[in-house]
């Protein structure tokens, strides 16, 4: 299954993480933009160093209506231990059981056992409007998620 | 890698910027973290690339300071902008990268100290509130250029994603045509 296409509505879900249970609709409620940043595996060079990034740039996010939350099938005690090392502010969740179904739900499991390195931007209305699946070895960077948030925010 | 895949820097680079070698030479620029280890491991290798290219290559280095991971990062940058009010800038960023992460506040001020800066001069700069803007916007147009941790290079503008080793990053120099486009 390919990754959840833009236009398409993102399924709702609920997973426990770092900072307590999270779900998806409620981070709607709250934020005019969600972004759901899908890595494979938490203390793993690539995704320490990706996540970090999206800790520095969340001020930025914010400015512009959107909350990120980060996503891997780790478990809610490594995802606790992850966020406090690396001091990431926002959720990081637990997708483990059953494993990587919500990575599945929106086409970014990997028959390896682990997610895709996969950014998606879910608007208050839970319609995917970006969606984005990097090298598995790549940090995807902030900069795509700033443009895409500042072109939705432009006035048409 | 595509076009639209391709990183380029959002400013170019400048007489805003602090920079090392011939104007008209190949540019290449750093987004640094002085706390970064990485950063410090690859000082010496930036620097033999320097000294061996001299006359072909132009450095820059603008800060990338990772706050969350990094407490110390932020104050280091400032350490060596505050240097650079005194013409020191290059000097206290040797002596950063020598000191290997030791960047306590009083280290920094026994490096200003070591390199002879006017003590006091330098505690205002460090406290200087347009410098402390001036490494939050080179952070941010660093993320807008496709930074996505430290360090990041980019050779005439373009982020150059190879190994930095001596070997690569001469060989990437040395592949671009000599005018400046940085």
């Amino acid at each position: 299954m390919a990754a959840l296409k833009v236009g398409v509505k993102a399924p709702d879900f609920e997973l426990d993480g770092s900072t307590g249970k999270t779900k998806l609709s409620e981070l709607l409620k709250e934020n005019e933009y969600v972004i759901l940043a899908f890595f494979p595996a938490s203390f793993s060079p690539v995704c320490t160093n990706e996540l970090n990034l999206f800790q520095e740039v969340s001020g930025e996010f914010e400015k512009l209506s959107a909350r990120v939350v980060g996503v891997s099938v780790d478990g809610k005690w490594v995802q606790q231990a992850f966020a406090r090392q690396n001091n990431l502010e926002f959720p990081v969740l637990a997708d483990f059981h059953p494993k990587g179904a919500v990575a599945e739900n929106f086409g970014v499991m990997r028959s390896d056992g682990v997610s895709e390195r996969a950014l998606f931007i879910i608007d208050s209305g839970g319609v995917v409007r970006y969606s984005y699946v990097s090298e598995i070895g790549k940090n995807p960077g902030a900069d795509r998620l700033l443009e895409a948030l500042e072109k939705m925010k432009a006035p048409v | 890698m595509t076009a639209e895949e391709a990183h380029r820097l959002k400013r170019p680079v400048s007489g805003e910027d602090w920079s090392r070698g011939p104007a008209d030479a190949v540019t290449l620029v750093e987004y640094l973290d002085f706390q970064c280890p990485v950063c410090q491991a690859a000082y010496p290798v930036i620097e033999n690339v320097l000294e061996s290219l001299a006359f072909r290559v132009r450095f820059v280095v603008r800060h990338f300071p990772v706050a969350s991971i990094h407490p110390q990062a932020e104050r280091a940058a400032l350490a060596a902008e505050a240097a650079g009010r005194q013409e020191r800038f290059w000097e206290m960023h040797r002596r950063l990268f020598e000191a290997k992460g030791h960047l306590e506040e009083d280290d920094l001020l026994r490096y200003a100290e070591e390199i002879g800066l006017d003590l006091d001069r330098f505690k205002r700069d460090m406290a200087d509130e347009p410098l402390r803007a001036k490494i939050r916007e080179q952070k941010m147009l660093g993320i807008r250029s496709g930074v996505n941790g430290t360090p990041t290079l980019y050779i005439n503008g373009l982020r150059y994603d190879g190994l930095v080793n001596e070997t690569d990053l001469s060989g990437a120099i040395l592949a671009e045509p000599t005018e400046g486009r940085g």
